[in-house]
């Protein structure tokens, strides 16, 4: 397994003093970084910390500014992705650059088709070959369907696999389970094992500590762009991790602590959904939501729970229900309707859904409720949206150069709460909100359950879909599980535990009434 | 130190093109005697005000991620019809004959809109069709014959001035100011980027994309109608051909203004500095005798290099 040392230098891959410099910020300042075959090295650190720029640099996606790169001992310049990934280093992104359209073995072998004499593409070579390289890593997918057809879990292992397909000896993944369960976590932390047996080096980014804890052997921890510490992981624990990387104690990540906000009111229901069906997706999803509670909607994905909170605001049909908001019954037929009757909606995609990328962070929180800002019933008051923008920004903690900055260039974190304070500018009723800390980092996710706590204490109600169960269980008053279109489970917040939380999300049925 | 070169190097890319259209205008004043002369620079604001009247349509559109190719077949139309009305000795009052070219231009819009917007038929597909559909209106009305010998009152919003000014340059000029208003200052400005910039995200805010879009399709009928009328009245002629390639200019007008097609981006203003370069560029040429064959080469790499410098900005 890890003997055959010999021929090789220490390091399969290290970095020294690498530097990194966008138009006013050092994005990477004098980071080392050694990577061993046979080992995962998880990389960790709030958005923005620079891991993500760094290995974009190692896969030849940014240009170094300085420092140097060794390959096997040897200088090594990484000039272009396509160069990097020959000489064996391979980043699997966030986002999966897979093309839907085309097969699995497609996929694999796009950029390097085995071709028979006149260039005549070998499909039978490369389809025996996808599945030997799926049996390696017991994985069981057929190389000949279409991607569109797979599961993002699916899909991620097809990426890993294309890695190997490539001779990848470094592999490099960027927050691999932000969309996965947690059964396809195990699975993927299986084939990972099965890599580290094959002697790859295995760079893990990612946010979540259980996950690192499972599979890390070494930890670097970055912050503001420079490297705050490599240790071994066994000799770290968690709580050292987010001391370092947020470079301050964080004694409480959940705000919420068992009591009810004041303005909590059990008998005060704010809406009420009765029988809501939509064919084939959603069945007689009742429940209420009351004054000031926050309301967890767990499950695994696929159980229906977006498609539920998509209807509720509008963005899709129901065939059959009704909603009723503040005792009267309420006819939703789009999101301008829903934000009409109160309504917030704070969508899992961030970037599909949330967010104008190319505008800037003052167009992007005014959008919603632009009316409130008018002059006369056209003219927007620019004095009084600045106004309005700066305070949003301040009371949420927005970190930016300018309100004039394109959202793009913000991290997650600060995305999440432009998309926030565009909500909370017109101050609605009902704030829904769908995966809300997803892929943000540790520090930016406690600002943003202070925020939800805030709201709810105000008396605002908040419908929270989660897929992580301390989540669900630290912010929580009430939580409702689904599972294949159904409700399955209600739960008070003193019978939430996480066994019931899974039993109600795989189909039993802990409500017996 | 690093920092503020950087920022020079950003000041730089973002002012770029009104930069380059600066030293255009210092090079052809120190070549050509002519070129800063108070008649020639009306000349050119002349020039320019037809296709530039009808970029400022096309900004909104581009600007929602769209793109519009009738608009110079509208032109026509809008032309023919209006001078159709104050023939000879027609006495249809002059507004009368106005705003049923305007009524045209609103109309194909529509149309274009209504198929884009509530069909979601590609922009492409749909502005083409109406282009075809249009231009063939305009034979059928004219025969294909040009009208001409229509009254005075009309042709003067074509060659009429006030003071040394064109009546289409004040044109121009006023849609100009009406283009920055909307855009930049109103709450459908603001939806229109907003839809451009990411149509879905704007959906979950609660803008009607559909409606926002199918404004905008009126909006560029609107200017397109007008030049068609500012065109006629200077030509002296409502020719069923006019305005034939017109598109094209003004879509390059627009994106040497820096608006990207993709949407989200555009200002009126950009437009009206990238009408400003060819028009001066074309000024310039023609001063120097450079034969127009050669211009069109020109135009083209001004084009490449215009956006080239667009995506250095945004690095």
């Amino acid at each position: 397994m890890g003997y055959k040392m010999e021929k090789h230098a220490e390091y399969i891959v290290e970095m020294k003093n690498c530097r990194k410099v966008f138009p006013g910020v050092v994005a990477v300042n004098d980071v080392s970084l050694c990577l061993k075959r046979g080992e995962v090295h998880a990389l960790i650190g709030e958005n923005g910390a620079g891991k993500s720029t760094i290995m974009k640099i190692l896969a030849g996606i940014l240009p170094l500014d300085g420092g140097e790169i060794l390959y096997e001992g040897e200088p090594f310049q990484p000039k272009n992705p396509m160069q990097v990934l020959q000489k064996g280093i391979s980043m699997i992104h966030q986002e999966l650059d897979l093309i839907p359209e085309m097969t699995v073995w497609e996929n694999i072998y796009s950029g390097q088709e085995k071709k028979r004499i006149l260039g005549i593409i070998d499909r039978k070579a490369m389809i025996s070959e996808t599945k030997e390289l799926f049996k390696d890593l017991e994985i069981n997918i057929n190389p000949c369907v279409k991607i569109k057809t797979l599961s993002v879990a699916q899909m991620q292992m097809v990426t890993i696999v294309k890695a190997i397909a490539f001779n990848a000896e470094v592999i490099i993944m960027d927050e691999p389970t932000s969309a996965i369960t947690d059964r396809e976590v195990a699975q993927l932390f299986e084939v990972i094992d099965k890599l580290k047996k094959q002697n790859k080096a295995i760079i893990y980014i990612s946010h979540k500590m259980d996950e690192i804890f499972k599979i890390a052997d070494m930890i670097t921890v970055m912050r503001d762009g420079s490297h705050i510490a490599t240790k071994k992981a066994s000799e770290l624990s968690r709580e050292d991790v987010i001391r370092l990387m947020v470079g301050r104690e964080l004694s409480n990540l959940y705000t919420k602590d068992g009591e009810k906000s004041e303005e909590y009111n059990p008998e005060e229901i704010m809406m009420e959904v009765r029988g809501l069906t939509k064919y084939g997706q959603f069945k007689d999803i009742s429940f209420e939501l009351r004054k000031g509670e926050i309301l967890g909607v767990s499950g695994l994905m696929g159980a229906g729970r977006t498609e539920v909170m998509e209807t509720i605001f509008g963005l899709r049909k129901a065939d059959e229900g009704s909603i009723c908001i503040r005792g009267k019954e309420v006819k939703i037929k789009n999101p301008y309707t829903a934000i009409a009757n109160g309504l917030a909606f704070v969508s899992e995609d961030r970037k599909l859904y949330g967010l104008n990328l190319k505008g800037t962070i003052k167009t992007n929180i005014s959008m919603a409720y632009l009316k409130m800002l008018l002059i006369g019933r056209l003219v927007v008051n620019i004095g009084k949206e600045k106004k309005i923008v700066d305070d949003l920004m301040k009371q949420l903690k927005v970190k930016a150069t300018s309100r004039e900055t394109i959202v793009n260039n913000l991290s997650g974190g600060n995305q999440q709460k432009v998309i926030i304070a565009k909500w909370l500018m017109g101050e609605p009723d009902i704030f829904i909100m769908d995966e809300p800390t997803r892929g943000i980092d540790v520090g930016a996710k406690a600002e943003i359950y202070k925020i939800m706590d805030t709201l709810a204490k105000r008396g605002k109600s908040i419908i929270m879909i989660s897929s992580e169960m301390p989540e669900l269980l630290g912010m929580s008053d009430r939580v409702i599980v689904m599972h294949e279109g159904k409700i399955t489970g209600k739960l008070a917040r003193e019978e939430c535990n996480q066994e019931i939380l899974m039993t109600c999300s795989v189909g039993g049925n802990v409500n017996e009434n | 130190m690093k920092t503020k070169t950087m920022y020079i190097k950003g000041m730089l890319a973002k002012y770029a093109m009104y930069i380059a259209f600066v030293i255009l205008i210092i090079v052809l004043s120190v070549v050509s005697p002519v070129f800063l002369t108070s008649t020639n620079v009306i000349n050119i604001l002349r020039q320019i005000s037809v296709i530039g009247i009808m970029a400022v349509g096309m900004t909104f559109v581009i600007a929602t991620g769209g793109i519009d190719l009738s608009v110079g077949a509208i032109m026509a139309l809008a032309g023919v019809i209006s001078t159709s009305l104050v023939k000879g000795e027609s006495t249809t009052p002059l507004m009368v004959s106005l705003l049923a070219g305007l009524l045209v231009g609103i109309m194909c819009g529509a149309f274009s809109g209504f198929f884009i917007s509530r069909l979601q038929v590609p922009e492409f597909i749909a502005t083409l069709a109406t282009m075809t559909i249009t231009r063939g209106f305009c034979y059928v009305y004219t025969n294909g014959r040009p009208i001409t010998g229509f009254r005075d009152d009309y042709k003067i919003i074509g060659t009429g001035s006030v003071g040394i000014i064109p009546i289409p340059v004040l044109i121009f000029t006023v849609i100009v100011l009406l283009g920055v208003f909307f855009l930049n200052f109103t709450q459908f400005g603001r939806h229109v980027l907003a839809v451009g910039g990411n149509e879905k995200a704007a959906i979950v805010s609660g803008i009607n994309a559909a409606r926002v879009k199918f404004t905008c399709y009126i909006i560029s009928g609107i200017t397109s109608a007008t030049a068609g009328i500012v065109l006629a009245a200077r030509t002296q002629t409502g020719q069923p051909v006019a305005g034939e390639g017109f598109e094209l200019d003004a879509i390059t007008a627009v994106v040497i203004g820096g608006a990207s097609l993709s949407g989200g981006s555009g200002n009126v203003l950009g437009s009206v500095v990238g009408m400003l370069i060819i028009g001066v560029m074309t000024n310039g040429l023609d001063l120097l005798n450079v034969s127009s064959y050669y211009q069109k080469v020109i135009k083209g790499a001004i084009i490449l290099i215009a956006v080239l410098s667009d995506r250095a900005k945004k690095k």
